[in-house]
């Protein structure tokens, strides 16, 4: 099947001004969208993953934000360009959101049936039965039972899995070609999260919606993502296939975030966290913003920001340690453990890298 | 050990369900949806009508509506006409008496209902779709817009309430039409500030932001979003609003500068009272007209503080 490009984002810069300052919270994101796909992007919290996203909808606060720079092409237009009129037509149409917070993204006063018909009135040209129709339809597709009588029912009456089916059946609405998730399992227990996942893969096959889901919760981008990216500090430091992430990755922050998530099958006394914290984005560090809590940082860390290395066709990193002239270094153990592990299982060979600079695979 | 369920119901009762079997059983699937539990005004609804004071006084509310809209077919003598001795004491079919001239006080009152009913609901009508309007606009859009609508709220809210009425009624004219007007215009600055808080409270909740991030217009998004959440406190300030006008209309009247003779107003009725005589000799001519503004006040208050404790009872509870 020929994989076609819905969404690129180029070059994104965004800078939000505080009374402190200009905060740059987006420092040149790059990625693109295939048809059908799931990207995920991970990063700690204030990494820029939220802010990134709300650019392509155009969802940030007009006031204080500047976009610097770049540009979010989807069907060929540049969505930073176009008019608020025209950008209502594409929200909830073509490029619709799920919150993080059922509890809260419910209009309180208004039944959940017609929240679930607003969109298809709002953007389709069709009567209100119709819609209403559409709405019950939709009901059933994510797993609301009775839509009939829920239909009428009000946002308080349902729990939180409920209300996230649906916010997931009112973005889903308007057969929409991307849909943004917000970290959409935050605010569920564990079992929820499961079946609102499992549904959102489903639909995803179903609809053929690509999806940009955004977490930090790297198990559920092991279950969710067909291509991950890793943001750190306003910036896109890997981003390749789930399983170049999870099995080969080469960024030392992606090795310390996989080496930070409990696993079963290794003996750790101590959970490994990453020291320190991100930096201010205030006065953004000069080279690599990740150097000063890296311990594979190295004297061109400091002073230099790093290129993007091409690891494999799909799969990039953002670090010195893939130059050629770079040091040889061995991964955390736990990474080297889980490759080791993935080859075995799969009987295949990961690459250890192709630009020949220095990470032992272990 | 359990007690002994027989033979039979043991078999029948303690085997594994598979997953085919479990679709003959009654559906019981409707997890995470409670079926007690109703709309929003429902609930606030069934609060009200727990609270007896508020009921019994809207009952009085109603009964008021009623006496004003069928006010010719009640009352026993023409509004206007002179139809019996001069300023006599009750007696005949003048269960009240009757005024200077011969004209039915009770005839009068009943009219005079007419005028209160008109003034209080028409100038809250007037002030709740202005001052809920700008309250709306002045909150969402917030910026140079709110800054302006909200100095010129300030400026409307400092100008002498009395004198400006008095100004307005003697410009225009005074009549029922004339003072149902200039208090409605006049009385929006503070459900503006009420709606407008509101408003700028809801703007920052994450069902506005779905709603902007599924691509609504503006107006929906204020109409069918927002303006739904404010609806119960504007309620209670429009509730409290009627009991205001229609003082406000009486206290106008009985200056003289409000619904002028021969129209009766409680306002007006009560006026005659000015007269030293009338007010000792005649309380026939004044006092029904004193309790009767007393009574709808009174009752208009008490179902605003009902409303305002079935409102809130939400938030208590």
């Amino acid at each position: 099947m020929e994989e076609t490009t819905v969404l690129e984002v180029k070059d994104l810069a965004i800078s939000f001004q505080t009374f402190e300052g200009v905060v740059k919270a987006v420092r040149g994101v790059e990625f693109m969208l295939k048809k059908g796909e799931t990207l995920a992007i991970v990063g700690e919290s204030g990494s820029g993953k939220s802010v990134s996203t709300k650019a392509i909808n155009r969802l940030l606060p007009e006031k204080n934000t500047l976009i610097e720079r770049g540009e979010v092409l989807f069907e060929g237009q540049d969505l930073l360009k176009l008019s608020e009129k025209d950008m209502q037509g594409i929200r909830g149409n073509d490029i619709a959101m799920i919150f993080q917070d059922p509890m809260t993204s419910l209009n309180p006063t208004m039944t959940v049936g017609k929240q679930i018909a607003e969109p298809i009135i709002a953007h389709k040209n069709v009567s209100k039965e119709e819609a209403k129709e559409k709405a019950l339809e939709l009901m059933d597709l994510v797993g609301i039972h009775h839509p009939k009588k829920s239909y009428k029912n009000y946002p308080h009456q349902f729990s939180g899995g409920m209300r996230q089916r649906v916010m997931i059946a009112i973005a889903l609405a308007c057969e929409p070609k991307i849909l943004i998730a917000d970290e959409p399992t935050t605010a569920l227990d564990v079992t929820i999260q499961a079946q609102i996942l499992d549904l959102m893969n489903k639909l995803k096959d179903e609809l053929d919606t690509s999806i940009i889901f955004i977490t930090h919760d790297l198990g559920v981008v092991a279950q969710m993502a067909d291509r991950v990216a890793v943001m750190y500090a306003g910036q896109i430091v890997e981003i390749g296939t789930a399983d170049e992430i999870f099995y080969n990755p080469m960024h030392p922050y992606t090795w310390g975030l996989l080496a930070s998530m409990p696993t079963l099958d290794v003996d750790q006394k101590n959970l490994y966290t990453i020291p320190g914290s991100p930096p201010n984005l205030l006065h953004p560090p000069v080279g690599d913003a990740f150097a000063a809590r890296n311990d594979y940082a190295l004297a061109i860390d400091f002073q230099q920001e790093p290129e993007v290395f091409k690891v494999t066709d799909t799969h990039y990193a953002k670090t010195w340690l893939l130059h050629p002239d770079a040091p040889d270094v061995t991964p955390p153990l736990k990474v080297v453990r889980r490759k080791e592990k993935y080859e075995a299982l799969f009987s295949v060979k990961m690459y250890a890298n192709s630009t020949g600079g220095g990470i032992n695979g272990g | 050990m359990a007690q002994n369920v027989g033979n039979k119901n043991a078999e029948a009762l303690f085997h594994l369900v598979d997953a085919r079997e479990r679709l003959t059983y009654p559906d019981n699937a409707a997890e995470g949806i409670t079926d007690e539990g109703d709309s929003y005004v429902k609930t606030i609804a069934k609060r009200f009508f727990k609270n007896k004071v508020a009921v019994v006084s809207l009952g009085v509310f109603i009964l008021l509506l009623l006496i004003a809209v069928f006010a010719t077919q009640l009352s026993p003598h023409p509004r206007d006409a002179i139809t019996g001795q001069f300023q006599a004491a009750p007696y005949d079919n003048f269960y009240l008496g009757t005024d200077d001239i011969g004209r039915d006080v009770l005839s009068r009152l009943i009219h005079g209902t007419q005028v209160s009913m008109i003034v209080g609901l028409g100038s809250v009508a007037i002030y709740v779709v202005i001052g809920t309007t700008l309250g709306l606009v002045s909150g969402y859009f917030g910026g140079v817009v709110d800054s302006f609508i909200m100095r010129v709220t300030e400026a409307v809210m400092s100008f002498p309430f009395f004198m400006v009425i008095l100004t307005l009624v003697s410009l225009l004219g005074s009549g029922i039409w004339v003072v149902t007007a200039v208090l409605g215009v006049l009385s929006w600055p503070a459900l503006a500030r009420l709606v407008r808080g509101q408003v700028l409270t809801l703007k920052e909740q994450d069902f506005v932001h779905a709603a902007v991030a599924t691509g609504y217009s503006t107006p929906g998004i204020l109409f069918k979003h927002i303006l739904p959440n404010v609806i119960s406190p504007i309620l209670v300030n429009a509730t409290f609003g009627i009991a205001t006008a229609i003082l406000t209309e009486a206290s106008l009247s009985f200056l003289g500068v409000g619904v002028q003779k021969p129209r009766p107003s409680w306002g007006n009725i009560l006026s005659e009272a000015q007269s030293l005589r009338v007010l000792t000799a005649q309380p026939w001519r004044w006092v029904p007209a004193g309790i009767l503004i007393f009574i709808a006040v009174l009752s208009i208050n008490f179902i605003g503080e009902g409303l305002r404790e079935a409102i809130e009872g939400e938030t208590k509870n």
